[in-house]
């Protein structure tokens, strides 16, 4: 039966998935073992990553939304900026919940302005994605200098001194993982470190986002509404013959993209530093996007991805990490060697080939210097990204009709 | 229980155009009804009317004797009015279950209880469809089954099915028709719109015909004949093509030599095709839509590359020339689809008259364009072809049909071609346009042009062709003589009956 | 007479919308309007009036460089990443100083253009040979170029201030500003460029064969492979050559004033997205790219002012922004007006002729 088959499919799916992190996992300690940079998979290194990995996560997520029902969302960005300067007004003056809540309106509002430019005037949704950009970066510095200039802790184009959301440590685990993360021993210790990270001064807003990252993959895969948000990005005629109202489920997914969008701003001001400045995104919205396509248009690719770009901004922050982006290019020369087999026993000879010379490039590259350049971690995201699309395009799987117009009464 | 629906004085207009105006037409609960037309006769618009897509301009819509007015497809799904649309509206990323389920999640859930609810229609009428298989991974017969399925899911009393049959093989449509007499035995009424004459004979119980936009009658299956039927859907005496001398002569312009066309996935769509045309022939190719006759048009144009095999232009290799090349050698093509390949439609007229001849005078000096000398030309094409347009300036979008597809002749005859491709020429255009296209086709050949034509029109190949090829699952399996042969036997031949 | 109302209609309403727009913005957050009003219609002075002319070039050029990638049906957001990659390679070679004299000016043009275009031709190939949108890979590079320059320039520049930069233009290859007004600044002499740009721009689309391909090719791609053109390499050639010109966006003020390359404090970030906004302002025409890029320029050079009103300078970003989507919305409602008015035309003109009654098809 085709159903079972189907069915047995999603269970090797699955199993196949916990091998490849499994190994993925021992891949990374032994590196950290070979290369002797224990602060690879430190407590406090891979905290770091998990709140770099956050702001990401969100505005992948919610690239995710709109995409599913077929809106491109390149104004993340504008969104996310917008959020930012919510998240520091609301909870300067309200509190920090407040702060959490403005940075989501202030996100709906952009994703207000892309729907109704995309959904109902059917503007191309890359050209309303690179207005508001424009737009989301000119209102976050003009508001900036209107509202915070002559506040106490303020300036022109910052702000801090404004509550941020409380944090939990959680006793017995956070201590136990850590200690044994400390003795730096083979697999145990990384997994502890990695436990210790996410139990130690965890940020209520950082569990809110994994909440939500669950919420998306229910919504979106588990409920009616998310097979109509769905088909609207897959085949919004057919929809529409069906009596889904398109426009309304576009307009609801963009909104809840922006509100995303907005709270990865609010994540930054108020978790991954405590105070404000203009421009603070830095192109977190385009990794998010990133994040989004890496991970092929599904939550737990969005996920995966965002915990690894995460991890090389965290990385990039830390001090002296010359010696851990050595370490790290090491790992990246194993992980496409193993790709490179994959390749070969699939039969793309071609990509195997290919994939195979960027790793013995990164092999000797690895061999021949000490340290790397900084830099190239802040890059990491849009090279893997790159060369995920460049290599395996077939297997990446968008939304049949993302970024397609659409208009009333097309259908048939 | 079954619906009766009857459409009254149904009328429908877009800018510029009548789609249609008093329609009248009643279904009888537990029949198929059949409406036929040629290509734009609105049949459509009339369909995306009666299924709530699109509203009526005028006319009532009634349901077992109740006025009804349906704002969306929704209402209409509500009185049991659904709707298999000619392309299928599925969503190929999404299960059958989730096709199905979309829009009536209500009814039995998204699970579990759908899951059954589907196994049940789908064993009940034979379909075979698995609900929780992706759509891309259906074949045609499988996705028109699912459409199926999806109607009646939502328990739907009258199904309209619109031109079902053109992209199915004769097998398929037979197992359709099959499926079909079950559900009206099952008490469901269905409505038919075709064109092919043939089927509608088969399977109606009822037919109605549809001429400019109105229906003009109504016949009975069991008494008309594809002739009355035919000439119904025309209004007047057919325009038959006739082609008076022979003008072949022994000069080959185009040959072919065992050429095969393979696909992405490897398969064949032509197999070992050999084929000449004369100077001053027309060879007609024949078949069912979707045999091959694409590809052995593109692959001699240069758009898609043989596998194997050789064609010769005038004993020129142009075998792995690129499409420009094989224009520059003089060979005019009349596209299938004028909207996407004839014609660029926000273009003028005149720039229009470039397209295709970039590199050839007197449109282009150069590496320049001459845009004097292609208004010049263009001029001379609206009026030798008869282009109604209020100028050159005016965008092809803004033309009728008719009138685009005479442009692109007159285009594709410019610059005294030797071979001329022509695809379903006179396809969706007026019987006026036709009877030029026809004189102008003819005229040519009496100059010594060679001219492949493709036509899914029988008449029209009987009547311009010198020869005809038969093409059938990418092969050549028959010649006929078009003095002798009649549009039943090329038919039997088109699908596999007998081969000559 | 219709014909130029209806081109001219969608961005004088945009551009009033627009102001409107921002406006509001700054009066709900207590700002003064009248003061915004008035600022930004005062008569520039002349200071101002000088930037105006130098920073129009530079976004005209960046106009043209997305406006050749919009003719041809592809989106180049990679201009800001092309510009950038343009710029550094141009900067480190003018600096070098190879090329003696006023020759290394040519010279590093060719540089910028080549760099600009081979940057470009990735997105180009991936896109025909691997099917990845050039939207997407775009984003990608432009984050990697301006890394990328950033590494470069402390990698292999020299200490400028606080920061890294490229090695100094030599002064034997600096050309001399126009001096057009007496006691302001120079206005460069390299915005030359931009009529250039203009000019070639016009008489590749409206009067070559190539430029007939490039725009059959992005009115309708099947109708352009019908029709003879080989769509794949027009891509990667179409691509390169907006990449091309995206290498020239900076050149004018390179050579006019900055002298080297440094991100950011000897460089200006941003002209690869303001020209998108310009191309589209501007319909991809040259009166309007010029126009929008003036429009443009102009906001940017008046909003220096607003600050001496306690207006933010950035609000000007928010009008921009608006223009954008406002033109867009406004082009696409014309071209329904339009479309359906010829249509009717049509229907008009044969309904007089008597033949053609029966002609009304059905469809």
């Amino acid at each position: 039966m085709t159903g079972t088959t189907a069915l047995s499919r999603a269970r090797t799916v699955r199993y196949t998935t916990i091998v490849v992190a499994l190994a993925a996992i021992v891949t990374v300690s032994a590196v950290r073992i070979v290369t002797g940079a224990d602060r690879l998979t430190t407590p406090g290194t891979l905290r770091q990553a998990l709140i770099a990995a956050c702001p990401i996560l969100l505005a992948g997520l919610g690239g995710l939304w709109a995409e599913r029902a077929g809106i491109v969302n390149i104004g993340l960005e504008g969104q996310m900026l917008l959020g930012t300067w919510g998240a520091a007004f609301f909870a300067y003056h309200h509190g920090w919940l407040a702060g959490i809540v403005g940075a989501a309106v202030m996100g709906l509002i952009g994703g207000l302005v892309h729907a109704i430019a995309t959904v109902s005037f059917g503007v191309d949704h890359i050209i309303s994605g690179v207005a508001l950009n424009i737009i989301g970066l000119g209102a976050v510095g003009f508001l900036a200098k209107s509202y915070f200039d002559e506040l106490s802790g303020g300036g022109p184009r910052n702000l801090s001194g404004y509550p941020t959301p409380p944090t939990l440590t959680i006793p017995g685990i956070s201590d136990g993982a850590r200690s044994l993360a400390d003795q730096h021993w083979f697999v145990v210790s990384d997994v502890s470190a990695a436990v210790a990270g996410a139990t130690t001064n965890l940020s209520i807003l950082t569990i809110l986002t994994l909440a939500l990252a669950l919420l998306t993959a229910w919504a979106l895969w588990r409920t009616s509404f998310g097979l109509r948000l769905r088909s609207c990005g897959e085949n919004p005629q057919a929809a529409e013959t069906l009596g889904v109202n398109v426009y309304l489920y576009k307009y609801v997914a963009v909104l809840v993209s922006g509100a995303f969008a907005g709270l990865g701003g609010a994540y930054l001001t108020m978790v991954s530093s405590s105070s404000f400045t203009v421009g603070q995104t830095n192109g977190r919205g385009y990794i998010g996007l990133a994040s989004m396509i890496f991970g092929n248009w599904r939550p737990s690719g969005v996920l995966t991805g965002a915990l690894m770009f995460g991890y090389a901004d965290g990385i990039s922050l830390l001090p002296k990490n010359g010696p851990l982006v050595h370490a790290l290019l090491l790992l990246v020369a194993v992980f496409l060697l193993a790709y490179s087999v994959f390749k070969f026993r699939a039969g793309e000879l071609t990509t195997a080939i290919v994939v195979a010379v960027i790793a013995l490039g990164a092999l000797v590259w690895y061999f021949t210097t000490t340290r790397v350049p900084s830099a190239f971690t802040g890059m990491t995201p849009y090279v893997i990204t790159l060369f995920v699309i460049s290599v395996a395009s077939q297997r990446l799987r968008m939304p049949a009709a993302d970024g397609k117009p659409y208009r009333r009464g097309s259908a048939g | 229980m079954t619906i009766e629906v009857e459409l009254a004085g149904i009328g429908k207009r877009f800018p510029g155009v009548i789609a249609n105006h008093d329609v009248s037409l009643r279904i009888r609960p537990g029949t198929v009804h059949a409406l036929i037309g040629e290509n734009g006769a609105g049949k459509s618009t009339l369909m995306k009317i009666l299924y709530g897509v699109q509203p009526a301009d005028e006319g009532t819509i009634s349901v077992d004797g109740q006025h009804r007015s349906f704002a969306s497809p929704t209402d209409a799904i509500e009185v049991g009015i659904g709707m298999v649309f000619q392309h299928f509206m599925l969503a190929d990323n999404l299960t059958v279950l989730e096709n199905i389920v979309l829009g009536a999640e209500k009814l039995h859930g998204i699970g579990d209880g759908a899951r059954t609810r589907i196994k049940e229609i789908s064993a009940r009428f034979g379909f075979g469809l698995e609900p929780d298989q992706l759509v891309e991974r259906l074949g045609v017969a499988d996705r028109q089954r699912v459409e199926i399925l999806k109607v009646l899911y939502r328990g739907a009393e009258l199904i309209i099915l619109d031109e079902p049959t053109a992209v199915l093989v004769p097998q398929e449509v037979d197992a359709l028709f099959s499926n079909l007499r079950e559900l009206v035995a099952d008490g469901c009424s269905v409505l038919f719109i075709s064109h092919k004459l043939d089927e509608v004979l088969a399977i109606a119980d009822d037919i109605t015909v549809m001429r400019r936009g109105t229906t003009v009658g109504t016949a009975d299956p069991r008494t008309a004949t594809k002739h009355q039927l035919a000439e119904l859907m025309v209004g007047s005496e057919l325009p038959s093509p006739e082609t008076s001398e022979r003008t072949v002569t022994d000069q080959v312009v185009l040959a072919l030599d065992g050429v095969t066309v393979t696909d992405d996935l490897g398969r064949d769509r032509l197999t070992d095709v050999s084929l000449a045309v004369h100077r001053g022939e027309v060879v007609g190719i024949a078949g069912v839509e979707g045999n091959g006759q694409t590809e052995l048009v593109e692959v001699v144009m240069g758009m898609l590359r043989a596998a194997s095999g050789r064609i010769t232009l005038d004993g020129q290799d142009i075998t792995r020339l690129s499409t420009r090349k094989v224009r520059e050698l003089g060979v005019g093509f009349v596209p299938e689809d004028r909207h996407r390949h004839g014609l660029v439609l926000d273009f003028p007229l005149w720039e229009n008259r470039i397209l295709g001849h970039q590199t050839k005078p007197p449109v282009v000096k150069g590496p320049l364009l001459n845009p004097a000398g292609a208004r010049t030309d263009a001029r001379r094409i609206v009026e030798e072809f008869d282009v109604r347009t209020p100028g050159i300036g005016t965008t092809a979008r803004a033309l009728s049909g008719g009138n685009q597809q005479k442009f692109i002749v007159g285009r594709e005859m410019s610059g005294d071609p030797i071979l001329l491709i022509a695809s379903h020429p006179t396809r969706g255009v007026d019987v006026g346009a036709q009877a030029a296209i026809w004189d102008h086709v003819r005229a040519a050949r009496r100059e010594g042009l060679g001219v492949l034509l493709v036509s899914a029109d029988l008449d029209e190949l009987i009547g311009l062709s010198d020869r005809i090829e038969v093409v059938l699952r990418g092969r050549l399996t028959g010649t006929f003589d078009p003095s002798q042969v009649t549009a039943q036997d090329l038919g039997a031949a088109m699908t596999g009956g007998s081969a000559a | 007479m219709k014909r130029i109302a209806y081109s001219l209609a969608p961005p004088v309403v945009a551009v009033v919308f627009a102001l409107a727009a921002t406006c509001v913005v700054i009066a709900i957050s207590g700002g003064s309007v009248g003061a915004f009003l008035s600022t930004i219609f005062s008569v520039p002075n002349d200071r101002i009036l000088v930037n105006i002319v130098n920073q129009s070039s530079l976004l005209a050029i960046s106009g043209f460089a997305a406006a050749i990638g919009f003719r041809m049906g592809l989106f180049n957001i990679g201009v800001e990443g092309q510009y950038i990659v343009g710029s550094c390679a141009a900067a480190f070679f003018g600096g070098s100083g190879l090329v003696p004299g006023p020759l290394n000016i040519l010279a590093t043009l060719v540089v910028a253009i080549l760099a600009g275009a081979a940057y470009a031709s990735i997105a180009g190939v991936l896109k025909v040979t691997r099917g990845v949108s050039e939207v997407i890979s775009a984003i990608m590079l432009n984050y990697i170029a301006l890394t990328m320059s950033g590494y470069l320039v402390q990698r292999y520049g020299v200490k400028a201030g606080y920061t890294y930069a490229t090695n100094d233009l030599p002064p034997s290859s600096q050309p001399l500003g126009f001096a057009i007004l007496p006691g302001a600044n120079d206005v460069w002499a390299l915005t030359v460029i931009a009529v250039a740009v203009a000019a070639g721009y016009w008489f590749l689309l409206a009067r070559t064969r190539f430029g007939f391909d490039l725009r059959t090719t992005g009115a309708s791609a099947s109708a352009a492979l019908a029709s003879g053109i080989g769509v794949k390499k027009m891509v990667v050639v179409s691509m390169a050559l907006s990449g091309g010109v995206a290498g020239l966006v900076w050149m004018p003020a390179y050579f006019g004033s900055v002298h080297r390359f440094g991100v950011p404090e000897n460089f200006q970030a941003g002209l690869g997205f303001a020209g998108l906004a310009v191309a589209l302002l501007g319909r991809n025409r040259v009166p309007g790219i010029i126009l929008g890029a003036v429009l443009f320029a102009y906001l940017s050079g008046q909003s220096n002012e607003l600050q001496r009103d306690g207006i933010a300078k950035q609000v000007v970003d928010i009008t921009q922004g608006i223009v954008v989507l406002a033109v867009v919305v406004a082009y696409e409602i014309v071209r329904r007006r339009q479309s359906r008015a010829e249509r009717e035309q049509v229907s008009e003109e044969l309904a007089a002729t008597p033949a053609a009654a029966n002609e009304g098809e059905a469809r």
